[in-house]
């Protein structure tokens, strides 16, 4: 095994016993040199990497449900401005991953993290970390659409009034700026005080994302936001995600591998509550070095 | 096919025996209806809101005993609900997995089908001995414990049927907990809510037992909380025994009343309760 303070070698955790080196995950990626060694050997040229700067850095990430061990130390970066799809077959730990980055799990009693989640290097799994703050900075757009039992506006307006004292035709510009990011505000902009509820689902996911993206968060947390709709509307949503990454920082868990290749630039394969491989999404897809991820890529399993 | 045909003729048989006993069931609800409507408002005096109730022998009406349980009621539901509410909103948005909750749902479902003449008792102990007098006062402290445990149940179980992924949603933004469960909660278990509320309204408007002990019963209009005061149901149960012939036709007449406002609260209730927007 690796030096705790070196680059760690997830294969080594992944395939012991596997000769090939390949997977490394520079632990110091948000330092100064920001560098990414994803493959020693190089059978890819990753010239891209060079400049890239980790937004948040998980960091030896343990998790548990109680007992039940879920996250078995991962190491990855979510690089800014980048959109990185975590893949994997279902109760791999890619939900449960993306939940510690905002901290989500601390609702529920019995569940913890151990390890670091740097967020511009600062450790968000202190205690002392403020929640409602962190969450303000890392939005997270879930599954089922959700949106509150209120009007198109006010689900969007709701959460810019408790950080911001806005006037109310400032607080109408950010509420058409958001839907507008969400590329919702030519659908809505003339129902606004209709209920949220009465839109369709596709329209709900992305009020949501608009919701989201009012406060003006720093990184977006996806989770299968595309789930639960149609493919005109995933379409739709992976348009968004797209314009979105210009300015924020996205994770996204998608079990659709086409949606992951499409929208995402970074991919890392889950299994079991392991990272297996984490790579620029053009290589994991048509040159993973893992055998596992050969597999479920190309869907002889998971 | 021999198979096919018993399973017919039992299937049969006990669909027959199901209409029988929702027949039987509605039947007896039908005939109490029907009679309370008949006795009610066969003679029934034009005087039953405008005057008190009389003396034995004389016309009169039931107006000291309406506003009565009116005062008491709305009394009750003011004391009543905050606590009910608050309780269970601290049983399903904060201490869902504490031991204090399950404590507190166990005794709270005794205290639901405690029999209501025991919760007259006690307040007759710790209110009206303590005292010296019957009042008002203890009249709706009376029916106030009736209507806690009613709001608690309905509240804790509406708020249980928000989803999780709302509440998650909204803590996902960053709110705290406090505005997720007045901004969110609430709103979205509203209709819930104010079923509740209207249940509890239902179930102490009809009350007897606990008044008797507690408020008494007032022959004159008062509207003072220190002193007895009327009620239709404690004015029911004299009259309904008296042997007087005005005082029985008054009974009928307050006891149409009293069901008919039951039943208009239980309908509204139930309209109410499925306008509920789903999820």
């Amino acid at each position: 095994m690796n030096d705790m303070n070196n680059v760690p070698n997830l294969n080594e955790i992944a395939n012991p016993g596997d000769t090939h080196n390949f997977g490394e995950i520079p632990m110091a990626a948000q330092n100064a040199e920001p560098s990414l060694q994803i493959d020693k050997h190089a059978r890819a040229p990753l010239a891209v990497t060079s400049e890239l700067e980790a937004k948040v850095t998980v960091r030896n990430l343990n998790f548990y449900y109680g007992d039940l061990l879920a996250l078995k130390n991962i190491n990855v970066p979510i690089y800014t401005n980048k959109v990185t799809a975590l893949i994997g077959p279902s109760g791999c730990g890619k939900s449960t991953l993306l939940r510690v980055l905002n901290r989500m799990y601390d609702l529920y009693p019995k569940q913890r993290a151990e390890g670091e989640v740097l967020l511009d290097g600062a450790n968000i799994l202190r205690r002392d970390q403020d929640l409602n703050l962190l969450r303000a900075r890392v939005g997270m757009v879930f599954q089922k659409p959700t949106p509150f039992p209120m009007s198109i506006h006010d689900n969007i307006a709701f959460g810019i009034k408790l950080y911001e004292k806005l006037s109310k035709s400032e607080l109408g510009d950010r509420v058409e700026a958001a839907l507008t990011r969400a590329a919702l505000w030519s659908e809505v902009k003339d129902k606004l005080h209709a209920s949220g509820l009465s839109l369709s689902g596709g329209q709900q996911q992305r009020l949501c994302i608009a919701r989201t993206v009012a406060l003006q968060p720093e990184v977006i947390l996806l989770d299968e936001p595309c789930s639960a709709l149609d493919p005109i509307s995933t379409a739709k949503i992976e348009e968004t995600i797209d314009e979105l990454k210009e300015k924020y920082t996205i994770a996204i868990v998608t079990h659709n591998m086409q949606q992951a290749a499409r929208v995402s630039d970074f991919t890392a394969f889950m299994y079991l509550g392991e990272l297996i491989e984490f790579g620029p999404t053009s290589q994991i897809f048509t040159a993973p070095e893992n055998l596992q991820t050969q597999n479920y890529i190309t869907g002889r399993f998971g | 096919m021999a198979i096919y045909d018993t399973r017919r003729r039992r299937s049969r048989f006990f669909l027959s025996l199901c209409y029988v006993c929702v027949f039987a069931g509605l039947g007896w609800l039908v005939i109490i209806l029907g009679t309370l409507l008949f006795e009610g408002l066969r003679n029934m005096p034009l005087s039953v809101f405008i005057q008190m109730t009389p003396p034995p022998g004389s016309e009169g009406g039931l107006l000291n005993a309406i506003i009565g349980s009116v005062i008491m009621t709305a009394l009750a539901m003011a004391i009543g609900t905050p606590l009910g509410i608050l309780a269970a909103t601290y049983m399903a948005e904060y201490g869902r997995h504490s031991r204090l909750t399950i404590i507190v749902r166990f005794i709270n479902d005794i205290l639901l089908s405690a029999p209501s003449i025991v919760i007259g008792l006690f307040i007759y102990e710790v209110m009206v001995v303590k005292m010296g007098h019957f009042s008002a006062l203890a009249g709706a402290a009376a029916l106030a414990v009736i209507v806690v445990p009613v709001v608690v149940r309905t509240t804790e179980d509406m708020l249980l049927l928000v989803p999780d992924t709302l509440r998650e949603a909204a803590r996902a933004l960053g709110l705290p907990c406090s505005v997720v469960i007045r901004k969110v909660a609430y709103r979205a278990a509203r209709a819930g809510l104010i079923t509740g509320v209207l249940l509890a309204v239902a179930r102490i408007s009809g009350e007897t037992a606990p008044l008797l002990f507690t408020a008494l019963n007032n022959q004159f209009y008062s509207t003072d909380l220190n002193a007895p005061m009327s009620s239709l149901p404690a004015v029911i149960f004299q009259f309904a025994l008296s042997p007087y012939k005005e005082w029985q036709q008054l009974a009928w007449t307050g006891a149409l009343i009293i069901t008919l406002a039951v039943l208009g609260l239980s309908i509204a209730a139930r309209v109410l309760h499925s306008r509920r927007p789903a999820e």
